[in-house]
């Protein structure tokens, strides 16, 4: 089949077609920038805060409430093989069952250009295809996860109870583009006093009108809070630019990143066969080739 | 390669599908681990979703001999008759020739190297591009034999 029977097929709901095209747009044979009236959610937030878990919870929410939902589970690729472990559905429970959920794992994985670009025709390919509900999760630890998520107009930050990690993240600029902060795991204790320290430093920096919310994924508490919160958020227009800058900036990681080229850069800089700034040097021309190309 | 690991059966006890993952991925696969108590459906699902090129079968309870033709006859019910389908696990040798018949590629017992898996994979991919039978609902008469 060609592009346009698949497309053709995905809009009229094949599953096939549309996990195929997903395939075509990630190794760069098919692009997709058609854009319709694109719902989207970025999720992040530090390892094992139970993203996935809530995801899951929305789902079920939204699906009962006849929406349609994908999910993109990015995974970070191992720097060392390039292979990945794409576990997120081990968690979002019910997502397997039922015509209404979609979800797609993806690695940001050394392709030549990245992965960045691809983010955004996925994500306006399923709007396309009448899913309704577009959630992205990443793991927000670095730049390029950032920028992964800032193709979502409205962002969701999941702290854990244990320590605020996400105050601390705040350098990496995740907590500034979060239109709602959530604190999960409310059933242990902590989470409520994790969530004042959150309330307070968004008022130090006279952000006191992003919700922070309690959730337990895991005791179903707080869902319905969050999910009306979300369904009435309107995408904040001032942060666009917030958005664009971590795009662009993640986009320029991860062309470093995915260019073969990189890795023998990081190995003659060690060696000591190149001083740090001749190898800062080579990686811009680097990427001035491949701009070029 | 996209690989599904999938755990079939009842049982909780994953480490196998586990190790099997890590080490695919640490050979520069992607790796989409269903996690444990999936249905034979979602399963597939799963495979339709990720569209993935193989899926690696782990079973521990004895499970196997009614869970992986099932999982078979979806997928070929499904179309999705170039996917290539191996097992990992317990089953015990009067059983395997049964699950081959499924359209299974290959069976991997306890302890098995991973380098074997690896070079399963490689010698099916190349079997797929000259255009011999690999996948699950293609014809029958090839299967890995571990040394
Ligand atoms: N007590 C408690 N545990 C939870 C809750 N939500 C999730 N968990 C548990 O936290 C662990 C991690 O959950 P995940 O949903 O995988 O977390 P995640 O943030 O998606 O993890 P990564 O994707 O690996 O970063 C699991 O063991 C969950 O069962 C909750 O509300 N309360
Ligand atoms: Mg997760």
């Amino acid at each position: 089949m060609n592009d346009n029977e698949l497309l053709m097929g995905a809009k009229s709901g094949d599953r096939r077609n549309l996990s195929k095209l997903l395939s075509r747009i990630e190794s760069g044979k098919f692009t997709f920038q058609k854009d319709s009236n694109v719902w989207a959610l970025g999720v992040t937030g530090p390892p094992g805060v139970g993203k996935s878990t809530l995801i899951g919870k929305l789902i079920e929410q939204w699906t009962n409430a006849g929406e349609k939902v994908a999910v993109l589970a990015v995974d970070p690729s191992s720097p060392v093989s390039g292979g990945a472990i794409l576990g997120d559905r081990l968690r979002m429970s019910n997502s397997d069952i039922g015509e209404s959920v979609f979800v797609r794992s993806l690695a940001t994985r050394n392709y030549p250009g990245g992965i960045i670009p691809k983010i955004s025709d996925m994500i306006n390919l399923f709007s396309y295809c009448g899913w309704s509900r577009i959630i992205i999760e990443t793991v927000g630890s670095g730049q390029s996860e950032i920028g992964i998520i800032a193709f979502a107009d409205r962002i969701l930050l999941v702290d854990g109870p244990d320590r605020g990690d996400i105050i601390q993240a705040e350098k990496a600029g995740i907590m500034e583009m979060a239109d709602i902060i959530v604190v999960n795991k409310s059933d242990l204790p902590r989470a409520k006093v994790t969530a004042d320290l959150i309330i307070e430093s968004l008022s130090l920096d006279s952000r006191d009108l992003v919700p922070v919310l309690l959730t337990s994924a895991l005791e179903n508490k707080g869902i319905n809070d969050l999910v009306s919160c979300l369904d009435s958020l309107i995408p904040d227009k001032s942060r666009k630019n917030l958005r664009i800058r971590q795009i662009l900036l993640s986009h320029w990681n991860s062309l470093a990143i995915s260019n073969p080229r990189f890795e023998k850069i990081i190995l003659d800089a060690s060696d000591g066969i190149m001083s740090i700034s001749e190898s800062i040097s080579s990686l811009m021309e680097l990427l001035h080739e491949e701009a070029k190309s | 390669m996209r690989i599904v690991v999938a755990k079939v059966g009842l049982d909780g006890h994953d480490r196998g599908a586990k190790v099997i993952s890590r080490a695919l991925r640490n050979a520069g696969h992607e790796v989409i681990y269903t996690g444990i108590r999936k249905t034979p459906h979602e399963i597939v699902r799963i495979i339709i979703d990720e569209d993935a090129e193989a899926l690696g079968i782990s079973t521990l309870s004895g499970a196997h001999d009614t869970l992986i033709p099932k999982i078979c006859e979806i997928l070929r019910n499904e179309d999705l008759n170039d996917l290539i389908v191996f097992a990992g696990g317990i089953i015990p040798e009067r059983d395997r020739e049964a699950i081959y018949n499924c359209g299974v590629r290959a069976i991997f017992g306890p302890g098995t190297n991973t380098n074997s898996i690896f070079d399963f994979l490689n010698e099916s991919i190349k079997r797929k591009e000259s255009g011999d039978f690999v996948g699950v609902g293609e014809n029958l008469g090839w299967h890995w034999i571990d040394e």
